[in-house]
């Protein structure tokens, strides 16, 4: 029986299929060029602070807002407001340190990650 | 331009390229671009660059960018630039648009040379920034001929016969300096003032423009991740990378360090370097000294050469020159020293005798 209806259902399908096979082509067109990234600056999509392994703690009370981490952060994860110094985005900072070792005060201390894992 | 102009800016780069910690390129980049106020289009060879900041499906790019082969970088750029100019003419574009392009060391002092120095020749109006972590970071840090004498690398290692790469660097931007190009300059992370302006400058002048910048590797110069500023700062103050800039054939000399540091003050964070501070390998130490400061003076003899308004400051010294010889002259005639004091004497007692006789009559 089975084979009865799978021998009567092709012939049904090969049908549909002629109907059908014009589609897939307009379809494919519609699909971006391989290689080409439509969406600027997408990337933040991807969230670089899982690699840190130390974690910059600012002191806000001895920071003067000179603003020089902001601008050597390799990430740009320190963010300004107003022309100070407002928040770090610790989805993206790796960790490296250079905003501690550039700020003129020292007001930056790199902490162990693992504290603030749990 | 300063700290608070670049915080105010929007970033061109977004967040969540995928470089090591600490790496010293996305800093470049960043500044870089921050000093550009007008649309552009960005052109980026195989390198550390393209493959941290454009992993497909994922771009940090925010404006139009196109990835090319590293050694045809600048053939790439050179094409963009030619389609943008010939769409301007046809009206099809109204924007004034300017290409930027960034590449290693290795597609550009190595085997984008050739591409580019075509590129220069036919005097497209491009910016190049040449990010130079001298060596092959992406494939494993193999050697470069921008890797300096005495580094170690993947296929320059130090052993017990050899002690990393035995061959002087190629100096890049003298040979693009001689291709008598609109604008070469060479600058580091560790001046933003400097490094703004000169982008800001190369942005304006009508022509191609180099930019060559020193861009610490973590991963293979071994470095400590927070340290690429740190480096920076020594690599211009040992003279080692000299901050300079020809402007249609005029040199420049941006920064002179008040006390010119020994080249060990660069060499001693480094992994890479760690085998010349033995004492059996001071012979690279010392030929690496003389190298850098040889090319010190070379650079300072052509700032010197190539000085504005030298005519007038001739002229002064000739007229100085005129009032100090007469005197000279008077001295000649009385040579013998002790005569002089006689004379001294001599024209007293002639004062004398002058009043003397003044008084007679
Ligand atoms: C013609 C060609 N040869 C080799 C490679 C492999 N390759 C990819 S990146 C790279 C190194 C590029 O070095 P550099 O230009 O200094 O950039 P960096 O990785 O140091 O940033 C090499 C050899 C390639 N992509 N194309
Ligand atoms: S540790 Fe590095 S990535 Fe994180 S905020 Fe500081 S400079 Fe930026
Ligand atoms: S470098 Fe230091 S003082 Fe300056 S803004 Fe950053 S944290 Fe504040
Ligand atoms: S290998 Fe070097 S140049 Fe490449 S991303 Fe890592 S630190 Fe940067
Ligand atoms: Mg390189």
């Amino acid at each position: 029986m089975k084979k009865k209806k799978a021998g009567k259902k092709p012939e049904k399908v090969k049908i549909k299929k002629i109907k059908v096979k014009k589609p897939p082509q307009p379809e494919w067109k519609t699909k971006p060029i391989g290689g080409m990234i439509f969406e600027a600056g997408n990337s933040l999509k991807y969230l670089t602070g899982t690699w840190k392994t130390a974690r910059p703690i600012t002191n806000y009370d001895k920071c003067i807002h000179c603003l020089k981490c902001v601008v050597y952060c390799p990430e740009n994860c320190i963010k300004a407001k107003n022309d100070k110094k407002d928040h770090t985005e610790y989805q993206y900072c790796k960790g490296c340190g250079i905003c501690a070792q550039v700020c003129p005060v020292k007001c930056i201390k790199m902490e162990d990650e693992d504290k603030f894992q749990e | 331009m300063d700290f608070k102009d670049y915080a105010r800016q929007p970033q061109k780069l977004a967040s969540g390229q995928k470089s090591c910690s600490g790496c010293g390129f996305p800093i470049i980049i960043r500044m870089a671009m921050s000093a550009i106020d007008r649309p552009f289009v960005v052109c980026q060879g195989t390198g550390c660059v393209s493959v941290t900041t454009t992993t497909w499906p994922f771009t940090s790019w925010k404006m139009p960018t196109i990835h090319s082969a590293f050694p045809n970088l600048a053939s790439t750029a050179a094409g963009v630039e030619t389609a943008v100019r010939v769409m301007k003419k046809k009206g099809k574009l109204k924007k004034d648009i300017k290409v930027v392009a960034f590449g290693g060391d290795g597609g550009t002092y190595d085997i984008g040379i050739q591409a580019l120095s075509g590129a220069i020749e036919r005097r497209h109006n491009i910016l190049y920034i040449c990010y130079d972590n001298q060596a092959y970071m992406n494939t494993g840090g193999q050697r470069s001929s921008a890797t300096p004498y005495g580094a170690a690398t993947a296929t320059t290692p130090h052993g017990t016969l050899h002690h990393g790469k035995e061959l002087f660097r190629k100096d890049l931007t003298y040979i693009v300096a001689a291709h008598d190009v609109a604008y070469v300059a060479q600058a580091s992370i560790f001046d933003f003032a400097d490094l703004t302006r000169k982008v800001k400058r190369a942005m304006e002048v009508d022509g191609f423009a180099f930019i060559n910048i020193l861009s610490p590797c973590v991963l293979f110069w071994k470095i400590p991740t927070s340290d690429a500023y740190k480096i920076s700062e020594l690599a211009v103050k040992t003279c080692f990378w000299p901050l300079y800039e020809v402007d249609h054939g005029k040199w420049i000399l941006n920064f002179k360090p008040e006390h010119k540091m020994q080249i060990e003050a660069f060499l001693k964070p480094q992994g890479r370097f760690k085998q010349l501070l033995e004492l059996r390998n001071r012979h690279i130490v010392d030929g690496l000294q003389q190298r850098v400061d040889r090319k010190w003076k070379e650079l300072l003899f052509m700032c010197e050469k190539t000085k504005e308004k030298p005519e007038k400051k001739e002229v002064k010294k000739v007229k100085k020159k005129k009032i100090v010889k007469k005197p000279v002259k008077k001295g000649v005639k009385r040579k013998p020293e002790p005569k002089i004091k006689t004379s001294k004497t001599r024209s007293k007692f002639a004062k004398l005798k002058d009043k003397l006789k003044r008084k007679r009559r």
